[in-house]
């Protein structure tokens, strides 16, 4: 594909969690991560630094405990290329309120930009629509990804997945928490959970 | 077994159900677990039929094991409880994301059941069978095993309880012993 008039990946983030209420978002390992905390810290983001692949079922083992909220998982194509099985399992699922958004800058930005499967003729849309995932849709242009942030809203009519297409850029590094306990406690706290 | 329905009575009489699997679904009830993540094994087949009929509980087959992993960690984080059954080759396929039990030191579960020992017919599960436990130990899980259908119950129960009140990760080999062999030709 055409390389030129790709998206920002901070400003893709940005506008998808302005009006994010009461939803709960994880971050993949890398960029993805940065770019949430970039857009603002949040006791509802949970930030993954490692697991690689788990992005996904990480998501969706929240959506299924929270189904009346909101739940966004914002990762990278090679993060989402590792866990490509659990489309499959999402899309057996069903969960109604997950969203899965992947930011494909079509390479392993964090280790060197090397170029990743999207590169070549991997279509995760198509990934996505074949594993059950009706609501599957890539993006190059942030009249779309405005249009489409609203619907992260929904918890009745997913899941969604989307592949927004954003320029190879490595931005400054945006850290945020890497403490996983306390992000986990911060999350449960946030949903009126006690500590054990 | 592809064996036809004359023979398979004859070479087959109806045994009873072994109970041990309905002791494990009973404490799970207990305890309050609610998705059941899972890669099918022979071993724990009663048990998923269990949990496939009970609408409390939430059984999600998996891809590959390790997706159970980080299902179960995205479980804790919504308030939830969770275990993840599958056969010893899938420990493998999970190392890697077994660091999130590390990571986020969440109430992890599971139940594993064993091949490549106690008279296995298939040399293909021995190599990772003989690993298993070192690999869970070596990721920071507590092992514990039953060898017998007496004692499952009590071993299942103490492993409940220190993963879901302790926040020990802990996993219970289901041995092919008390499973029984699979016989693949008389
Ligand atoms: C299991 C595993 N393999 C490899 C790595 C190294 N690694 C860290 S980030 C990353 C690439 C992530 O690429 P992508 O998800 O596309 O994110 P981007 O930085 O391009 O946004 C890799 C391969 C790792 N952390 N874990
Ligand atoms: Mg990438």
């Amino acid at each position: 594909m055409s390389r030129t008039n790709l998206l920002d990946r901070r400003q893709v983030v940005s506008c998808l969690l302005a009006e994010r209420k009461d939803a709960i978002v994880i971050g993949g390992l890398g960029a993805s991560t940065y770019d949430i905390a970039a857009a603002g810290d949040h006791a509802r983001n949970l930030y993954l630094w490692g697991a690689m692949g788990g992005a996904v079922m990480i998501g969706l083992g929240l959506a299924l405990a929270q189904p009346k909220l909101p739940v966004v998982v914002i990762t990278g194509d090679g993060e989402m290329l590792m866990g490509m099985g659990s489309l499959a399992t999402v899309g057996l699922q069903q969960p109604k309120n997950l969203t899965i958004v992947v930011l494909d800058n079509e390479c392993y930005g964090e280790t060197g930009g090397q170029a990743s499967h999207t590169a070549g003729g991997t279509d995760l849309v198509g990934v996505a629509k074949a594993c059950g995932i009706a609501e599957a849709n890539s993006m190059t242009t942030m009249a779309e990804v405005g249009a489409f942030k609203g619907s992260l809203q929904n918890v009745s009519a997913g899941p969604r997945f989307a592949s927004i297409k954003i320029d190879g850029a490595n931005l400054e590094r945006a850290l945020s928490s890497r403490d996983g306990a306390f992000i986990v406690s911060r999350i449960r706290g946030a949903l009126g959970f006690q500590p054990i | 077994m592809h064996a036809g329905a004359d023979a398979s009575s004859e070479t087959m009489p109806a045994e009873a159900l072994p109970t041990w699997p309905e002791d494990i679904f009973s404490i799970l009830r207990r305890f309050d677990v609610r998705q059941v993540p899972y890669v099918p094994d022979a071993g724990h087949s009663q048990l998923i039929d269990r949990v496939l009929g009970t609408p409390a509980m939430r059984a999600i087959p998996l891809t590959t094991e390790e997706e159970g992993v980080a299902l179960l960690a995205g479980a804790w984080a919504g308030g939830q409880r969770g275990v993840l059954l599958m056969q010893s080759s899938g420990v493998g396929n999970c190392i890697n994301m077994l660091s999130l039990t590390q990571i986020f030191r969440f109430p992890f579960l599971t139940l594993v059941t064993m091949r490549g020992e106690w008279g296995e017919f298939n040399p293909w599960q021995v190599p990772m069978g003989s690993s298993t436990q070192a690999v869970l130990e070596l990721s920071g899980i507590k092992v514990l095993r039953a060898d017998r259908p007496d004692e499952v119950r009590e071993v299942v129960e103490a492993a409940s309880g220190q993963a879901y009140n302790a926040c020990t990760p802990t996993a219970v080999l289901l041995s092919q012993r008390l499973i029984g062999a699979k016989v693949f030709s008389k």
